[in-house]
């Protein structure tokens, strides 16, 4: 089923051909095509998903119980749920992504859609496969809230953040890793405001266009007309600048601000994968502490509970250091990333 | 279309005005515009204008019709142009827009450096991860998980993708293909050679002329859309020699025929308007700059003096050169001085800037801030160009005022302007008077020109003030754009220090210095705007309610005389009862009233006419003032647009080998 390293899929699909071709907008909900190319090289898969059902595949990537380790990955993130017609707060949120005519959003969901499949170890949940070429909209039925969720929106458990690590290699880490959030995500909001603010320079050169329309003036003297002329051509001069200015805006959409929003938030996916390591090794240090002071008819159940706990935790850390993590303390980074996935 | 002196219909019935056309105006002199024809055969417009003061006029003709002709031959070939557009042969490429290709590798530079920052966030991680999100936006690339083919791949796909990420703007991509041929086609009738016509290939082309950049910045858009780029740079070098003798050659006929023209068209033009209009001339002859503000004294009393200097040749100043220091209110007592002299007679009298209680106050308190900059600016090219229109005027000129104001060392305090004096009290009064005598004369309009070029200055008033709004409006964002450019700039940077990879790192900051760069480029741009534009716009608000001010003073000299004639009627009448009444002795009174009134009608008539007579030569004037003055304007921002656009281009271009180095 699965082809070797170099070749990137799921099951039947080739993960790079994975894309979002269209969204289509039916009242207030968003309907997304993804076209995938089949593996065995004999077509495409054609299907349409809703928001849902993308939460549908992420809660299923969130709850591979089975997978050892699996709270170390770093779960390649899902953008916020799109909405038409978005309050301000809402459109803050999106920030890149409700702009454009949602196509950013749909390079957001394919670069989601890649980036699982590319993963060694979510690629093979079964319930990809499933989302990626089934006709049929896969099952929506909310599946409970897991270990993940709980975790990574509890606000009572932040203060473990600042928990000291007993590794260097990942204290380094998770240090990088705020300075990085941060930035990022302050250089992803200037730049939305940058870009917004072209757009709004664009809608004022449109309106003065107008206006210079409006000074025309119907005379057949020759000063009327040559002063028409004069503004016929000057309205023009700013549409030009006016469609020039939003080709501006959208081309920095596409780029630059895409990629900072992609940017920003793989970084804090990657927070809370340190979170999660973070809250493991508070629970495996409680427990050693425990199985020590534990009294002697309890100690060997204690004892068990904190080899298990050993176990998850190391476990967690193998598959951390496999991630792409934002730093890399030691090391080269080039030769590194190539061997990883 | 003969030059006969009867209204014929004219050759293109379009919109007619059939009462203008029958209106047979007694007082209408022979029909110059009628040798106007031969010029406007071109054109599709009625000629429902048949007056006598084409002689001003003229001089624009040849420019306008021979701008039109070029425009007739142009728009033929715009079907060519659309099919040129689309097909990727530029080899027939007139005007190569330089700078556009430079903005478009600008563009894609920008583009390309900016990919790669998160790209080598992406290397900084195993490119697993990133390269995945990094590919994804640009369609057509094939999947590669090593990074070197990542950034050399980058370098010859920009187009490619932009044509990805044309996408998003595909829709636009066709319309613009569509309306920027409109726009390059007309390369003849530009007057100001704005928008020629360039196409989208162009954009490889190198170096600039100023004026094939003014199309450059309009085809900008195009070319970031349009699909047909990729060997655009085979015809970069042959554009650039196609460019330049056009732009000579279209530099030169602009100014030059309006001269000659001039010329040899006023005189066949005037007749009743005997003087010869000798604007031509003048232009040149007197020079005034006022610079320099100085802050005098302090606290409430404080004001600012402005050096006014004058370069000359006319005899009638004792020097070539020389300079004095006025303040504001100088300027202002100068106005009144000249309105109160010369408005009764229909002179259109250049107003001033208007006083800011909020703008000196500031002043005066001492504050300085980007505002208080900014008003100061303003005022100062108010004032030049109000003191400049002045002494263009050849009437006012000669006003021994005038002189005075610009020679004398020392001028006389002129109190009368002052807010809260007695003075200003008698004109706020008098002020009222007036408009209230405005809503109740209601004036028998003979001349039905009169009527028109109300309206029309109204109508100008209207849109000027919209113009206004739309300019400060553009001014505003185009600061806040450079706010939040300087806001990015430091994050940019701010995420650089943060980043580890030392290339990456390296390429941010860079990204953050071109930031800063273009911050300052657009703050530059956005007081070019103010102060080329939005003040020139101003400038003609106040100068339309000098022109409406004379048409009131043409209204206040009919009421004279119709208050005069209606005086005689009731002597005569008083005369014809006392004959009736046989009153020898009052009958000898009332008989030397009536002649002593009938010289005042007389007298009041021909006031009125010649008054009407001033308005008209004035408002003509006025107009071609207005044109001139546009359009030079114009030029001048446009250049400005153009270089700024040129300064980012290079901004961007330094910037490129930065982003191709992260490795």
């Amino acid at each position: 089923m699965m082809e070797e390293v170099k070749d990137v899929s799921a099951g039947s699909v080739h993960g790079d051909t994975i894309k979002v071709t269209e969204v289509l907008q039916d009242g207030d909900t968003l309907t997304f095509i993804i076209v995938s190319q089949k593996l065995s090289g004999t077509g495409e898969y054609h299907v349409d998903r809703t928001y849902d059902d993308f939460e549908w595949l992420q809660q299923h990537l969130y709850t591979q119980e089975d997978v050892p380790g699996i709270q170390g990955v770093i779960f390649p993130p899902l953008p916020v749920r799109p909405q038409v017609n978005a309050s301000a707060k809402v459109m803050k949120q999106l920030g890149f992504l409700a702009l454009g005519e949602w196509q950013p959003y749909c390079r957001a969901l394919e670069t989601f859609l890649q980036q699982v499949v590319a993963h060694r170890l979510l690629s093979k949940n079964p319930a990809l496969e499933l989302f990626l070429t089934s006709a049929d909209p896969p099952g929506r039925q909310k599946i409970k809230k897991n270990l993940f969720n709980r975790l990574s929106q509890a606000m009572e458990e932040m203060r473990k953040e600042g928990h000291k690590d007993v590794d260097e290699f990942f204290q380094t880490v998770r240090d990088q890793n705020l300075q990085l959030t941060g930035s990022s995500r302050t250089a992803a909001e200037k730049f939305l405001d940058v870009v917004l603010t072209e757009q709004k320079i664009a809608v004022a050169c449109g309106h003065f266009s107008a206006a210079l329309h409006l000074c025309v003036e119907p005379g057949q003297d020759p000063d009327h007309k040559a002063f028409s002329r004069v503004c016929v051509k000057l309205s023009e001069v700013f549409d030009s600048m006016r469609k020039s200015m939003m080709s501006f805006s959208l081309n920095d959409l596409n780029t630059l601000g895409l990629g900072l929003d992609l940017e920003s938030r793989h970084l804090e996916a990657e927070k809370e994968m340190l979170f999660r390591r973070t809250c493991k090794l508070v629970e495996l240090e409680s427990a050693r502490r425990n199985a020590e002071r534990a009294k002697p008819v309890r100690k060997a159940a204690m004892e068990e509970v904190k080899k298990a706990s050993e176990t998850e935790f190391e476990q967690i850390c193998e598959v951390a250091k496999q991630e792409p993590l934002s730093a890399r303390p030691c090391g080269n980074a080039a030769e590194e990333s190539d061997s990883v996935v | 279309m003969a030059s006969s002196s009867e209204r014929s219909p004219p050759p293109f019935p379009e919109s007619e005005d059939p009462e203008v056309l029958e209106a047979a105006v007694p007082d209408r002199d022979s029909d110059e515009d009628e040798a106007d024809d031969p010029f406007l055969s071109a054109s599709n417009t009625p000629l429902t204008r048949k007056d006598t003061p084409a002689a001003p006029a003229s001089p624009d003709d040849s420019l306008v019709t021979s701008s039109q002709s070029e425009h007739r031959s142009a728009s033929r070939s715009s079907e060519d142009f659309m099919d040129v557009l689309n097909i990727s042969a530029k080899a027939a490429l007139e005007d190569p827009a330089d700078d556009f290709v430079d903005i478009l590798r600008g563009g894609a530079s920008a583009q390309r450096g900016e990919d790669d920052a998160p790209a080598e966030g992406g290397a900084a991680d195993p490119p697993a991860a990133f390269t995945a999100p990094v590919m994804e936006l640009r369609d057509g690339w094939s999947a590669s998980s090593t990074q070197k083919p990542l950034v050399s791949e980058k370098i010859p796909d920009p187009l490619v993708e932009l044509l990805g990420e044309a996408s998003t703007v595909t829709d636009e991509a066709t319309k613009p293909s569509g309306e920027v041929v409109d726009l390059f086609d007309d390369e003849g009738s530009n007057i100001f050679t704005g928008a020629v016509p360039a196409e989208p290939a162009d954009i490889f082309t190198e170096e600039d002329d100023t004026m094939s950049d003014t199309r450059k910045h309009s085809v900008k858009n195009n070319g970031v859309h349009s699909a047909e780029n990729t060997d655009i740079i085979a015809e970069a070098t042959v554009e650039l020699s196609l460019d330049s003798p056009r732009n000579e050659r279209k530099k030169k006929p602009t100014p030059t025929p309006s001269l000659p023209a001039a010329a040899s068209l006023t005189k066949p033009e005037c007749s009743a308007l005997e003087e010869v209009e000798e604007e031509e001339e003048d232009r040149c002859d007197i020079s005034v700059s006022v610079t320099d503000p100085e802050k005098i004294g302090d606290g409430m009393t404080a004001y600012m003096a402005y050096k006014v200097s004058t370069e000359t040749l006319l005899p009638m100043f004792r020097n070539k050169t020389f300079t004095v220091r006025r303040r504001f209110s100088d300027f202002l007592g100068l106005y009144e001085k000249l309105s109160d002299k010369h408005g009764p007679s229909g002179l259109i009298v250049p107003p001033p800037p208007e006083k800011s209680i909020l703008g000196m106050t500031k002043v005066k308190v001492g504050k300085e801030d980007s505002s208080s900059a900014d008003f100061q600016e303003r005022r100062r090219g108010a004032l030049e160009r109000y003191l400049q229109r002045v002494v263009n005027h050849p009437l006012l000129l000669q006003d021994p005022d005038v002189r005075e104001f610009l020679e004398k060392d020392e001028l006389p305090r002129a109190v009368s302007t002052q807010a809260l004096s007695g003075a200003g009290f008698l004109k706020m009064l008098n002020r009222a008077t007036d408009a209230v005598s405005k809503m109740t004369i209601k004036m028998n309009e003979s001349d039905v020109w009169f009527e028109e070029k109300l309206q029309e200055v109204e109508s100008a008033d209207q849109q000027f003030r919209k113009l206004h709004t739309m300019a400060e409006s553009l001014v505003v964002h185009r600061k806040e754009l450079s706010l939040n450019t300087a806001g990015f700039a430091k994050s940019a940077a701010m995420l650089g220090s943060a980043e580890d990879n030392t290339a990456l790192s390296r390429a941010l900051s860079q990204l953050a210095e071109v930031e800063d760069k273009i911050e300052q480029l657009h703050q530059d741009q956005a007081a070019n705007d103010t102060f080329g534009f939005s003040e020139l716009i101003a400038d003609y608000i106040r100068l339309l309610g000098a022109v409406r001010g004379t048409f009131d003073q043409r209204m206040k000299a009919w009421q004279r005389w119709q208050d005069a004639q209606a005086m005689l009627q009731k002597k005569r009448e008083t005369e014809a009862k006392l004959l009736w009444a046989n009153k020898p002795d009052k009958l000898q009174l009332a008989k030397e009233e009536i002649t002593e009134w009938e010289a005042k009608v007389t007298q009041y008539e021909r006031d009125f006419e010649r008054v009407s007579a001033t308005v008209r030569k004035e408002v003509l004037r006025f107009q071609k003032e207005k044109t001139k003055n546009f359009k030079r304007q114009i030029m001048v921002y446009l250049e400005s647009l153009l270089q700024s656009q040129q300064q980012m281009i290079k901004y961007w271009e330094a910037f490129l080998p930065e982003a191709k180095a992260i490795a």
